[in-house]
């Protein structure tokens, strides 16, 4: 990246000319244009952004097919998704995801970045290919792994039966769909994890490594009392940004599953998505639904705040 | 935050890390480096490469072959006829242009809208700008799909000015504009920009779209070609707004259109069609890779 390392140099005394216009003056005409660079974007966020969370609440209490005027109904809304066979489900489904995702979406990149780091040879062409499913459109992840899933000729079931495992039926079971979802979602999103925490722990200095050694600190030892502590804000900030990404889940079961089967795998969105757009439009219950979501996401976010201002 | 130093996920320096270089001179740290080294290249090119093989040589299957136990490692013979079926089958011409359509008009649209934004919270520091600059931050908690209801009804009726944005680009290019994100990363550059000379143009008398433009965008560069960067790949990327918001069939972006037709069609015809909706963004990766890791780092590691 480019720098300016320029010195401030000394200003030269202001031409005298008429007297500049009074601080008052200016300092309005200064707002004025400021906010002229501001407007699109505040229209932009005003219109798309703040609006929507704020409509989200009040779509909560209503009952509206978009034609006609809205009617308050108080709590209905929250009961109708409460009392859904499907709730429950949805719910455990989400937190299922998340933990699992975790644990293969961030245990693991870790540990992948910190082995890629020691590696002195093929560095380029590893941090291409754990990034390349990135940049693919999810579309494409998830049609290209509904073909490997395929009991029949999908490549893991022919993949098992080469070295003699016994064969699964991946999204058609109940007890391995979730997990097959888990899967897909792991292998488009691993690569971003991998590459920021290679950067945090190429700006580890090296001298910490050495001092830990000279006590005589094993390569274990170096890595629980050296790597981690110097990467621990950002493993905060990833577990945060994991968990908000990870409990959005759609496209997915979206795709692969419908859901199904038997609700193993509906998530909380894919359910809000439902009650809006696929049974006839109550936007009502999935507003509400999505209310739910919106709080748990911002006391994650709350916690996260909390923890770096403390490790600040 | 500017980096002077090649240091970062891009940089390949051998800088000393957990395991000391005469550990790795030994004769068993030899051995270990080597096995590790080749373990993980063979793994990532299994686990990162070869579905993306079985992509490209499945399109290439005749349905027999594609549907055969065990299954065949190459074609046996290779047809690339599928492509141009797929083509044709998913309309991907159409699909193709849309999407470009959408992405570049994001591009341009977010960069202007965010570009003035971020000038006007750095360096014109209106009233209330910190106020502004919170609240474009505060929507980063609350990812956009949580509000995809409210967001869509918004679309079928703006408030005040009563515009009906179903179908329409500026159903992505608004939203893809309120990005707190980009906002972040451009005022952050522009506060490392040395006021005085803003100062001195302001003495001469040289209005402030002038000064962004001829002072402060040429060497803000980096930082656009990041925020550009993403743009445009989270348009490509993007897939649950579109399929809510372009539901007509001749405007609907790549990835929708290929969800919707994938139903219709042969399992090698779906495979053709992946490849092609997989081979710009690989070509973006290619050319910007740079740029991509810098943004990545720069959003979550204090430069």
């Amino acid at each position: 990246m480019e720098t300016l390392t320029k010195e401030p140099t000394r200003q030269a005394a202001p031409p005298r000319g008429p007297r500049p216009p009074t601080k008052r003056r200016r300092g309005a005409r200064r707002n004025l244009i400021a906010y002229g660079f501001l407007c699109a974007a505040l229209f932009c966020f005003a219109m798309f952004a703040w609006w929507p969370i704020i409509r989200e609440v009040v779509l909560s209490f209503q009952q509206t097919n978009l034609v006609d005027d809205p009617e308050w109904v108080g709590l209905d809304n929250f009961r109708t998704v409460v009392d859904d066979p499907a709730f429950g489900q949805a719910w455990r489904n989400t937190l299922v995801f998340t933990l699992l995702a975790l644990l293969c979406g961030y245990v693991v990149p870790f540990a992948v970045a910190i082995v890629l780091n020691e590696l002195r040879h093929a560095r380029a062409y590893l941090r291409f290919v754990v990034y390349l499913p990135v940049m693919l459109p999810p579309i494409v992840s998830v049609l290209l792994f509904r073909w490997f899933y395929d009991p029949g000729p999908g490549l893991f079931n022919q993949a098992l039966d080469l070295v003699g495992l016994p064969t699964l039926s991946w999204l058609d079971s109940t007890s391995t769909a979730l997990i097959s979802l888990v899967i897909v979602s792991t292998w488009m999103n691993l690569g971003s994890g991998v590459l920021i925490y290679l950067a945090a722990l190429q700006n580890i200095p090296g001298d910490l490594y050495e001092a830990a050694e000279l006590d005589g600190a094993g390569i274990l030892k170096r890595i629980w009392h050296v790597t981690i502590p110097q990467t621990r804000l950002i493993l905060l900030l990833m577990l945060m940004l994991q968990i908000v990404a990870t409990m959005q889940v759609f496209i997915e079961p979206f795709m692969l599953t419908g859901g199904g089967p038997e609700n193993a795998t509906v998530t909380v969105v894919y359910l809000m998505y439902q009650y809006a757009f696929v049974y006839g439009g109550n936007y009502g219950a999935g507003s509400a639904l999505g209310l739910m979501l919106m709080v748990v996401l911002l006391a994650v976010a709350a916690v996260q705040l909390r923890l770096t201002r403390e490790e600040n | 935050m500017p980096h002077t130093k090649r240091r970062g996920a891009w940089a390949d320096g051998h800088a000393r890390t957990i395991v000391s270089p005469l550990e790795l001179k030994s004769r068993w740290g030899r051995k270990i480096y080597w096995t590790l080294l080749a373990t993980v290249l063979i793994g990532f090119t299994l686990i990162f490469v070869f579905p993306l093989y079985w992509m490209v040589t499945g399109a290439m299957k005749t349905g027999e072959e594609i549907a055969q136990m065990p299954p065949t490692l190459f074609p046996e013979s290779p047809d690339f006829s599928v492509f141009t079926d797929a083509w044709e089958l998913f309309d991907i011409g159409t699909l193709l242009k849309n999407t470009l359509f959408y992405a570049v008009g994001a591009w341009l649209f977010a960069l202007a809208v965010d570009v003035s934004a971020a000038y006007a919270l750095s360096k014109l520091r209106p009233m209330f700008g910190n106020v502004i600059l919170a609240g474009m931050l505060a929507t980063l908690m609350i990812p956009p799909i949580v509000v995809m209801i409210p967001a869509y009804i918004t679309v079928t009726d703006v408030p005040i000015f009563g515009w009906h944005l179903l179908n329409s680009p500026w159903a992505i290019w608004f939203p893809v504009a309120a990005n707190g994100f980009n906002i972040f990363l451009l005022k952050r550059f522009f506060d490392s920009i040395p006021n005085e000379i803003l100062e001195a143009a302001e003495i001469d008398g040289v209005p402030p779209w002038r000064v962004l433009v001829s002072i402060i965008l040429p060497i803000s560069r980096p930082i656009l070609g990041v925020v550009s960067i993403f743009t445009v790949v989270l348009v490509f990327k993007d897939f649950v707004w579109p399929l809510l918001v372009l539901p007509d069939s001749d405007k609907m972006t790549l990835s929708v259109g290929l969800s919707q037709t994938a139903g219709a069609v042969t399992q090698n015809q779906i495979m053709a069609g992946l490849v092609i909706a997989s081979v710009p963004m690989i070509i973006v990766f290619l050319f910007f890779q740079r740029s991509i890791m810098a943004g990545l780092t720069a959003g979550s590691l204090k430069g």
